[in-house]
């Protein structure tokens, strides 16, 4: 990193893309100095690791393809029968199934709903917490990283208990309020309150990653910037989505995404939440999948399933992928 | 007329200023009760004796304090066991994947060369690949390796996911390290290797202490391959926790005690490396 790049890093990357390179002959794209390559070096450093990337990604990779397409049930597990290849049959036993498509439409609403309000809270206590007093922020701080750092697992067992039926202590809460009655009000008798439960569960778990990395992009939001717009006449929403939003926008791409990722992911805690045996209701397209291999001991309609899943996921990828490859460019 | 006029104009101000802070700081306080209070809760209900637990009126303050609940957490089933697991597989993981992913962040951070960016690609698209989604063929390939039930096999499978997270966060470390510094060592007569330890390394090691710390708390908060990999002798700690609910209902309180005992050291860990590690996310994202 030159000295110039060093010293104006704290800009968005569309400016830093357009600092001259200083001048050193690497065989990088002018403009980005690095480390002449000396060819093999940088293979040897990355062989180890792209090894065991290969060897414990790959393979199975290809295995999960190469499922779906066979017919794999509990003799081919055990090896009493090779597997038989069945072309597609697997995915339009489950595309022609209604089941199917109601869990894909459920997950879709899941993930949109825990990755909108996971960005929209997270944005809203990152602004907050630029407005609160000191010690405040130290007891927000605090609570936020002991709900980051809390295990999912733990968690999950946490939120069961505050939404428990009988002892829950929310449902005293609510009962509380004038006109609501939730005594011995049941969440998960209702897919989608037990859903929303979940939801919740897994936006308290996001927020605190959200709103630190937010806070940090805030800081490098310039003054002057948001002095300029509000001499200009601007309000404080003006500010926000003239000047804040588009230099937080690269990072807001990337939470984005990343939310995504790992919403559409989400397992553990509706398993846990509904003791390892997620009722019809409850499925999303990752314990549905579990539920298809591990249960009715169909690993290759489990796999095509697991299959759709990465494929839906790879055009949210594609976009953060673009992000990363611009961080990965300057250097 | 100025004389008076002219203190009372910046009092006002002022007083503007406070009031207004008040009003953010009392919605401060309400995000921190919401944020905190299912962990408040927690701690409550573990150190609470069980039948205060179940009370229909909550208590909301601790009155009496009790141990009770943990050493009924202890006694549900072997707690050692699975903790020891856990500490084998997770600092193992640890060990191999900022060995291996420290090299290979060198080489994407600090050299140019043809497919850099397949490899940074490649890299960032395991990190993608949803654990759930791998489970399948991860589940028959340790089966036909006679992996299943193995912590050998726990460990390999961590490593899918560890790596790639390593080699992304030291890339950020790294990258905050000014080159100069090792280009002036170098012209101090160090080769490229000797100004990396006598240079890089040193400014490196917080990083990497804060890496390994975070790698390790991700490890051991792992549910779904420890489920599916494992079997019931040879479980890990956070599947441990599942032996709560039984056929009987839940034991909440013995829960919320052993809840407590899985989290408050991986907390603590967090803690201390959190401020660390969040500069180390956000480098890239920031100075992106």
């Amino acid at each position: 990193m030159s000295a110039a790049q060093t010293t104006t890093a704290d800009l968005p990357p569309a400016k830093q893309k357009t600092s001259p390179g200083a001048g050193s002959a690497s065989t990088g794209t002018p403009g980005r100095p690095r480390r002449k390559g000396s060819g093999a070096t940088p293979w040897l450093l990355l062989a180890p690791c792209l090894l065991i990337i290969v060897l414990i990604m790959g393979y199975p990779l290809f295995r999960l393809v190469s499922l779906s397409f066979q017919k794999f049930g509990k003799s081919e597990l055990w090896g009493f029968k090779d597997p038989e290849w069945v072309g597609f049959d697997n995915f339009s036993k489950i595309l022609g199934d209604g089941v199917f498509w109601s869990v894909v439409l459920r997950t879709v609403l899941f993930a949109a709903g825990a990755v909108v309000l996971t960005m929209v809270v997270g944005m809203l206590i990152a602004l907050l917490l630029q407005k609160v007093s000191g010690f405040v922020k130290i007891l927000i701080s605090i609570a936020l990283v002991a709900s980051w750092g809390m295990p999912i697992i733990v968690a999950t067992a946490v939120f069961k208990w505050l939404f428990d039926a009988d002892y829950g202590v929310l449902n005293y809460l609510l009962s509380k309020l004038p006109g609501v009655d939730m005594v011995g009000h049941n969440w998960f008798a209702s897919g989608p309150q037990g859903l929303a439960v979940i939801m919740l569960l897994v936006v308290w778990g996001a927020v605190p990653f959200v709103v630190i990395t937010l806070s940090a992009g805030l800081t490098q939001v310039p003054k002057e910037l948001e002095e300029a717009a509000r001499l200009d006449g601007a309000g404080a929403w003006g500010v926000f989505r003239h000047v804040t939003l588009p230099i937080l926008k690269p990072i807001i791409v990337m939470l984005t995404t990343l939310s995504v990722i790992w919403d559409m992911g989400v397992f553990p805690q509706v398993f846990v939440m509904r003791n390892g045996n997620p009722e019809a209701k409850f499925q999303l397209l990752t314990t549905y999948s579990y539920q298809q291999a591990f249960t009715v001991n169909d690993y290759a309609t489990g796999s095509a399933i697991a299959l759709v899943t990465v494929l839906l996921l790879l055009g949210v990828v594609a976009v953060y992928m673009r992000q990363m490859l611009k961080i990965g460019e300057v250097e | 007329m100025t004389p008076t006029t002219a203190p009372a104009a910046p009092a006002a101000p002022l007083k503007r200023v406070k009031k207004s802070k008040l009003g953010w700081n009392v919605i401060g306080l309400l995000v921190f009760v919401i944020v905190g209070f299912p962990v408040y809760w927690m701690l409550n209900t573990a150190f609470k004796p069980a039948k205060d637990a179940i009370d229909p009126n909550p208590h909301f303050f601790p009155t009496t304090f009790t141990l009770d609940n943990f050493r009924r957490a202890l006694e549900i089933s072997d707690f050692w066991g699975p903790v020891g697991r856990s500490l084998i597989v997770s600092t193992v993981v640890v060990v191999i994947g900022i060995a291996v992913g420290m090299l290979a962040a060198l080489a994407i951070s600090r050299f140019a060369f043809r497919g850099r960016k397949a490899v940074i690609v490649g890299i960032l698209a395991v990190q993608m690949i949803p654990l759930v989604a791998m489970i399948i063929p991860v589940f028959l390939l340790l089966n036909d390796l006679g992996q299943y039930d193995k912590l050998t096999g726990l460990i390999i499978t961590y490593l899918t996911f560890i790596l790639p997270f390593t080699v992304w966060t030291l890339r950020g470390f790294i990258v905050n390290i000014p080159k100069e510094l090792e280009e002036a060592a170098q012209v101090d007569g160090c080769t490229p290797t000797g100004a990396f330890i006598r240079v890089v390394f040193p400014l490196l090691a917080p990083g990497m202490v804060a890496t390994s710390v975070y790698g390790f708390i991700q490890a051991w908060n792992e549910y779904l391959y420890a489920l599916m990999l494992m079997s019931q002798q040879n479980q890990t700690a956070t599947v441990w926790l599942g032996n709560f609910t039984t056929l009987h209902g839940t034991e909440f309180a013995p829960m919320m005690a052993g809840s407590t005992m899985m989290a408050i050291p991986i907390v603590t860990l967090f803690l201390v490396v959190q401020r660390k590690m969040a500069a180390g996310l956000t480098a890239g994202a920031v100075k992106g």
